[in-house]
């Protein structure tokens, strides 16, 4: 069964890996590990009363952060969510100012300003995670819209969730984007809730591709949570993008394992249904595939995983040790003029 | 002997209004983001919508421009919506409509309509929530004629007000700290109201005037009782309601302390301690004044993250209580 299986997959090795090296097909796996290690730690320290405020974790969704990013080449933007932890790793940041932030340091991204709401990383294409539903729209047809002035061929990756489709921010967003073609990805990940609130009883379509067709923007739906299905969607649109062809919509269906924020009691949806996606685990299913296709060893995954959990506890150590910032600094980058 | 008065929390208050709104009016309906199965971001709502379904306890999806039009569409036409936001913050995506239209409609159609709008609005900093999740914008609704501003401090207030609220013609705001939402208080148990338009003098006192909102009305009784054991006797206003202001209450106030400090969160300049400021310097108080004005608010940057500099951001109680004695012995 399993050899069946083994032969099946390298028959089915996905188009997609022809363009991505074994290197980085085994970065992109070693990225999703990332993501899910960097957020259960930053679990564990909140339940600890180590960090404050709240977060939205994304564990189950890496798939869809890193498959899109693996697309982009440093110059790349990115606009990120509420929820954008998998996206800052996707796009690069390291862990170690991530946890940072989320310690109020200022070593963090944000210099402890932000927390895990805002983190940013400018100088890698990472316009920032937005605190408002749907801010980040509007805001990578403007990046899109600068790129194209500065005649580059770079594109924008506007991830978004399906919540976020319900704002008017994104229907004028998607509309401007093809009304003046230009090269934005508009990446949904829809998993299937905005907090409490299903697609079926927020949305007047069934899928938010659906959407798209009134803009004039080509949209596919993909598997969010298989790596190479997202991964070859996001090469298509990208290409499109770079092309002068416009902007395009990936619609990833996937699932947030763990509740919207720290305070979700998880009323709205069965442990059956969490039960279910938990056994399409994004992860998983990259490292049966790699190994499927002899791309990697079990050994290299176990040494992934050994990597991954040494840079986070690095990472929790680094941000623990480093300094909080001097409350005199409190009124400083208000604006340019420094009091 | 009257029996001691049951306490509810803050929240509790507020769903016990909208409960006792919903029993006595069918027009009244609930509007907003996850006030239904999960009963709202900081539980308000709670398991209303067990009670009376649905049909009127609607969620929306998140499209604050939309819904908030929505609900002054069904205002306009006869029905009693109350509409909560989900944290303050959001409401500056649907400005257009609580700006534009329901506080000008009564007055552009010349008293033709009537929007008996309410709606929900928690606000402040304390959370570790940032920037975008901690503001203070009550005065800018107080800014807008034709906007009623309330902002109770106690589970009394949180609920009385609330009923004016909903009983009132015209479009009213109300600003819940969302610190208050866990502290208990008396609550009677009837639908009882408190005034719209009337401040309360929460203790009284000789040599300074406080007046503060909402949960700075807590720290400033808690900067008085230090302040009076250092012979300091504050008197302490809850302001409650910032549109329309209780000139009456201050100004007479103020004439007998002959010190006014104002304590608010939202940001200092041109805050609701602005306007204060100005309306006790143009009234009879002005000449028995015997201090310059304090303000104490909200510092000029927007909310940051870290859990101290949070903090130093607003009025804290070692702030009233040093401003408190500059204003009254002229040092710290
Ligand atoms: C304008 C605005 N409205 C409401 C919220 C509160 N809120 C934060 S996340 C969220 C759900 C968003 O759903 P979705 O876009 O599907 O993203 P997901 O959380 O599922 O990743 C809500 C209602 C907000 N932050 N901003
Ligand atoms: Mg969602």
């Amino acid at each position: 069964m399993t050899v069946q299986m083994q032969i099946d997959r390298r028959a089915n090795r996905p188009a997609v890996y022809d363009r991505l090296s074994n290197e980085q097909l085994r970065e992109s796996l070693r990225r999703m590990h990332l993501i899910r290690q960097f957020e259960e730690g930053a679990e564990q320290a909140y339940m600890r009363g180590l960090i404050h405020g709240t977060m939205h974790l994304s564990i189950g969704q890496e798939a869809s952060a890193v498959g899109v990013c693996v697309a982009l080449g440093a110059a790349d933007k990115i606009t990120s969510t509420h929820r954008g932890h998998g996206h800052c790793i996707g796009k690069g940041a390291d862990p170690k100012r991530m946890f940072a932030e989320f310690f109020g340091k200022e070593t963090g991204y944000c210099r402890g300003r932000g927390g895990s709401m805002h983190i940013a990383d400018p100088s890698q294409g990472n316009l920032g995670a937005n605190g408002i539903v749907g801010g980040g729209l509007p805001i990578a047809v403007g990046a899109a819209l600068a790129i194209r002035q500065q005649k580059r061929d770079d594109v924008v990756v506007c991830f978004f969730g399906d919540g976020a489709s319900n704002e008017g921010a994104f229907h004028e967003a998607l509309n401007m984007a093809a009304l003046w073609t230009l090269p934005v990805v508009f990446v949904c990940e829809n998993n299937q809730y905005g907090m409490s609130t299903s697609t079926a009883r927020s949305m007047s379509v069934p899928n938010v591709a659906d959407r798209a067709v009134a803009y004039n923007i080509p949209a596919r739906i993909v598997d969010g949570n298989d790596f190479a299905a997202v991964a070859e969607a996001a090469f298509e649109a990208t290409d499109r993008g770079r092309g002068g062809l416009g902007p395009s919509l990936i619609e990833c269906k996937t699932y947030r394992i763990r509740g919207h924020s720290r305070s979700d009691r998880n009323r709205y949806r069965s442990k059956d249904e969490i039960d279910a996606w938990s056994r399409r685990d994004p992860i998983v299913r990259l490292e049966a595939e790699l190994v499927g296709l002899g791309i990697l060893a079990e050994a290299d995954l176990a040494a992934i995983r050994q990597q991954v959990e040494t840079e986070i506890e690095e990472g929790i150590a680094f941000a623990q040790e480093s300094p909080p910032p001097a409350i005199a600094d409190l009124l400083r980058d208000v604006t340019s003029e420094q009091p | 002997m009257d029996r001691p008065v049951r306490e509810l929390s803050y929240a509790q208050a507020l769903q016990e209004a909208m409960a006792q709104a919903m029993e006595a009016d069918e027009r009244v309906f609930l509007m907003g983001e996850d006030i239904g199965v999960y009963g709202g971001a900081f539980q308000v709502t709670g398991d209303l919508v067990e009670r009376f379904g649905e049909a009127r306890v609607i969620d929306t999806p998140i499209a604050e421009l939309g819904a908030a039009g929505v609900a002054v569409g069904a205002a306009l036409c006869g029905q009693r919506p109350v509409f909560e936001f989900q944290f303050s913050d959001f409401a500056t995506l649907a400005m257009e409509q609580i700006v534009n239209q329901a506080a000008k409609m009564r007055y552009m159609l010349g008293g033709a309509v009537s929007v008996p709008l309410v709606m929900r609005f928690p606000a402040g900093s304390g959370t570790g929530a940032a920037a975008q999740h901690s503001q203070s914008l009550e005065a800018w609704f107080a800014h807008v004629p034709g906007l009623k501003v309330v902002q109770p401090s106690t589970p009394h207030d949180a609920k009385g007000l609330l009923l004016s609220a909903i009983d009132d013609p015209d479009p009213v705001m109300i600003f819940e700290h969302k610190l208050l939402y866990k502290m208990k208080g008396p609550v009677p148990e009837e639908a009882y109201r408190v005034p719209i338009g009337k401040a309360d003098i929460r203790r009284k006192g000789r040599d300074l005037t406080i007046v503060a909102t909402a949960i700075m009305v807590h720290r400033a009784l808690d900067a008085a009782a230090i302040l009076a054991e250092e012979g300091i006797d504050v008197e302490v206003i809850d302001l409650r309601c910032l549109r329309p202001l209780d000139r009456d209450t201050l100004v007479e106030s103020v004439s007998r302390t002959t010190r006014l400090l104002c304590v608010y969160e939202g940001v200092r300049t041109l805050g609701i301690g602005a306007e204060i400021s100005a309306m006790i310097a143009e009234s009879e108080a002005f000449d028995r004044l015997d201090a310059p004005i304090g303000r104490l608010g909200g510092a000029e940057c927007p909310l940051p993250y870290n859990p101290e500099m949070e903090k130093a951001a607003v009025p804290q109680i070692p702030d009233i209580v040093a401003m408190a004695r500059r204003l009254v012995r002229g040092t710290v």
